[in-house]
């Protein structure tokens, strides 16, 4: 089938240079797209990190000199960006692009046109992000400062009279259609241009998890975009859907936000565990453990997700059987989320194990996982909760699950599907460098943020008292190594496109049994013109 | 299939599909405007978070058990009224009907038109809380230098004797905010019977 692909792609009318991604249509060039636009942003998502760290390594002031308006602006930003600009686009519009039509025999994505505004929608979204970072927030300092949260009253009037947050829920509209319309595609893709043979119940896990992931955008983002436009008719045009004054209320605010938020945490890690999931199988030389199982608990994650989003806000004077219900719920989740870690160590039980870069991320990603996971059922306790609300506790528990554990399944998926994309061939060395180096530096990082919140520290302030000065020096010397290992990412990257040589069909052997190893690398720039079958 | 990036290959189902998706997107965000107005009739129906419950008669039973209702004022920013309680506290039993007052000063010189939320804690007892009447119920107007005593009448519902986690209740601090009342959104703050 690749003869007749590759002759067509040979004749294909489609446009050349710049026009080609501008006016792009073609599934795998907004894939790419949307991967270069990940690590952009996430370079500039990591910087900010970095200097917060520097900021935090010692007591007192540091190099922000007590600007704590910057400081809150940075964690804004750096929330922000890594959230809706590094792993949704890497995950979602990257791997999500590139691999669902491959993986389900389709020749492309069901809507192209579509799929090229949601892509295009997004550079002018971190762009008002940024913009909002320089024009006036609070009065005489620049930038908003409410967290990726932005409760009001804070985010209202009262609290950011400048610009600021209107340029923020912009950006962050913008974003949210970009994500839904990409939602709608996907899901259409899957339901009506799978391959003759691969019924639901084939399709490959990865697929699968994009499938859950979609349809929580599809629920949730509305939701978002409903609560960021009363805030900004509330800051604009004198509505009181979050004012007191004029009858409404704050906390309305945290329920419809989280009703979106707790969803989108889920949206960011299910993608992970479709990518860790074929990973593990290919490197265990097994099938996965439990197909339906791990198909089905994703399903079961999302439904759930949606129903426990007041465990975020137990310290809003709920009353008790309230919160009784939120951690039951919340804890029910760790019962889905257990059967995927079972069933990737059960995939790995006996198999044949070859610890390729791509494997070690995937195990560094159980590892991690299962670390925030544990703290989430910590957390989920209302009362411990009351204690542990909004300190380093939960900072570790939410950069263990997100941070480490989306980012070690994006690092996963590019080292897994880099020669299928590219059609190089990366330095298993620089992967594995890149890989020990962000493994040994993250857990610097995070773990030591365990003790600070059991002790006391709060989130989201520049100083802190001289009797956490230990541990913040260790969590930030883990900081820049694993700022070194993005270094050597790059490095990884620049050598693997300098070097001659190119990536086989299939480098992963038999057990790669997805649809795209079946194609060349790169694959022909439109492939199953002649539809796969599959028995 | 030759071209396969214009959509021309779209079935009836792929549209039916993408149709649906988008009656989903429009329902989530209808939802999220719908939940304004049902969060207010939920929060005044369970007392959520400290709202108060209204009554238009005192309850026909007193129970032997005695509760301290502690009086809070504030003032909003922009405000310039002068707003206390007349009384730091009251005892009375539960099913009890209380009277107390609150005295408002507009200190300036013009005449301004204020709204009262209030709320009690702790926030589970805000079911029982009562009010007959109110100042809160409407808005107050004050002309420049007016001084006003405003009263608020109520009870806590025996109700609260069977609710086995208010059983540690002794104290409820009733609080009270005006807000300069703004010009357009009168009618939903008359309306309002919460925050």
């Amino acid at each position: 089938m690749n003869n007749v692909s590759d002759a067509h792609a040979e004749h294909a009318h489609h446009p050349t240079g710049w026009r080609r991604y501008l006016y792009s249509t073609n599934h795998k060039d907004i894939g790419n797209m949307y991967l270069i636009f990940a690590i952009i942003a996430g370079l500039i998502g990591g910087t900010m990190s970095m200097i917060i760290r520097t900021e935090l390594a010692t007591p007192g002031d540091d190099i922000l000199g007590g600007n704590y308006h910057l400081f809150n602006t940075l964690v804004t930003g750096h929330g922000l960006i890594m959230v809706f600009f590094l792993i949704m686009p890497a995950l979602i519009g990257g791997f999500g692009n590139w691999f669902v039509p491959l993986m389900i025999g389709a020749p492309d994505m069901a809507f192209p046109r579509m799929n090229n505004i949601s892509f295009w929608l997004l550079p002018p979204a971190l762009g008002l992000l940024i913009i909002s970072m320089f024009v006036e927030g609070p009065p005489g300092s620049n930038g908003v400062g409410g967290g990726w949260t932005i409760y009001p009253p804070l985010s209202s009037v009262a609290g950011h009279p400048g610009p600021a947050v209107d340029f923020a829920i912009l950006s962050l509209h913008l974003a949210g259609a970009s994500s839904i319309l990409g939602a709608i595609n996907f899901i259409t893709t899957i339901f009506n241009m799978r391959a003759p043979g691969m019924t639901m119940h084939k399709m490959p896990l990865f697929v699968w998890s994009i499938l859950v992931t979609v349809f929580l955008l599809l629920l949730s983002l509305p939701v978002l975009a409903g609560a960021i436009t009363m805030l900004l008719t509330d800051r604009n045009f004198g509505t009181t859907f979050f004012d007191a004054s004029g009858g409404g209320d704050p906390v309305l605010f945290q329920h419809l936000f989280w009703f979106f938020g707790h969803p989108e945490v889920y949206v960011l890690i299910l993608p992970a565990f479709g990518i860790i999931s074929q990973v593990v199988s290919t490197f265990s030389r097994k099938p996965v453990f439990g197909y339906m199982a791990m198909a089905y608990a994703m399903v079961a994650i999302g439904g759930i997700g949606f129903v426990v989003w007041a465990h975020h806000m137990y310290t809003v004077g709920m009353n008790v059987d309230m919160k009784a219900y939120f951690l039951a719920a919340t804890m029910v989740i760790a019962v889905p989320t257990g059967v995927k870690i079972f069933s990737w160590v059960a995939t790995m039980w006996g198999g044949s194990i070859e610890f390729k870069t791509p494997m070690l991320w995937a195990i560094g990603f159980i590892f991690v996982f299962t670390v925030g996971g544990v703290t989430g059922v910590v957390l989920s306790n209302a009362g411990v909760d009351v204690a542990l609300h909004d300190t380093y506790y939960v900072v570790a528990h939410f950069h263990y699950t997100m941070s480490l554990g989306a980012l070690f399944g994006v690092f996963c998926g590019f080292y897994y599907w880099f020669g299928k994309m590219s059609g190089r061939v990366y330095s298993e060395f620089l992967g594995k460098l890149h890989f020990w180096l962000t493994f040994i530096g993250v857990n610097l990082i995070f773990f030591p943020q365990h003790f600070l919140g059991l002790a006391g520290m709060p989130r989201r302030y520049a100083d802190y008292p001289d009797a956490f000065a230990g541990w913040n020096m260790v969590s930030s010397i883990g900081a820049y190594i694993s700022f070194s290992g993005v270094i050597v990412f790059l490095i990884m990257l620049a050598h693997a496109f300098m070097r001659k040589e190119r990536c086989a069909d299939n480098p992963w052997g038999p057990s790669a049994t997805t649809l795209e190893w079946t194609l060349s690398s790169p694959p022909p720039f439109h492939q199953f013109n002649t539809l796969p079958w599959i028995k | 299939m030759q071209q396969t990036d214009t959509g021309q290959h779209l079935t009836p189902a792929a549209k039916r599909v993408a149709f649906s998706c988008i009656v989903a997107v429009a329902a989530m965000l209808g939802l999220s405007y719908a939940s304004v107005p049902l969060y207010r009739i939920f929060c005044s129906l369970t007392g959520y978070g400290g709202a108060t419950a209204t009554a238009e008669s005192a309850p026909d039973q007193v129970i032997d058990r005695l509760v301290t209702i502690r009086f809070d004022a504030n003032v909003a920013q922009g405000l310039n009224w002068r707003f206390v309680p007349d009384q730091a506290s009251q005892q009375l039993k539960i099913g009890e009907v209380g009277l107390a007052f609150y005295r408002a000063r507009n200190l300036s010189d013009r005449p301004v038109t204020g709204t009262a939320s209030f709320n009690v804690t702790p926030a589970k007892a805000g079911e029982y809380f009562t009010k007959i009447e109110c100042f809160c119920f409407t808005e107050q107007s004050l002309a420049p230098g007016q001084e006003m005593d405003m009263p608020v009448q109520y009870f806590v519902d025996p109700a609260i004797a069977d609710d086995i986690n208010a059983g540690d209740i002794k104290t409820i601090t009733l609080s009270y905010t005006f807000h300069q009342t703004p010009s357009k959104v009168s009618e939903t703050s008359n309306s309002s019977q919460r925050n």
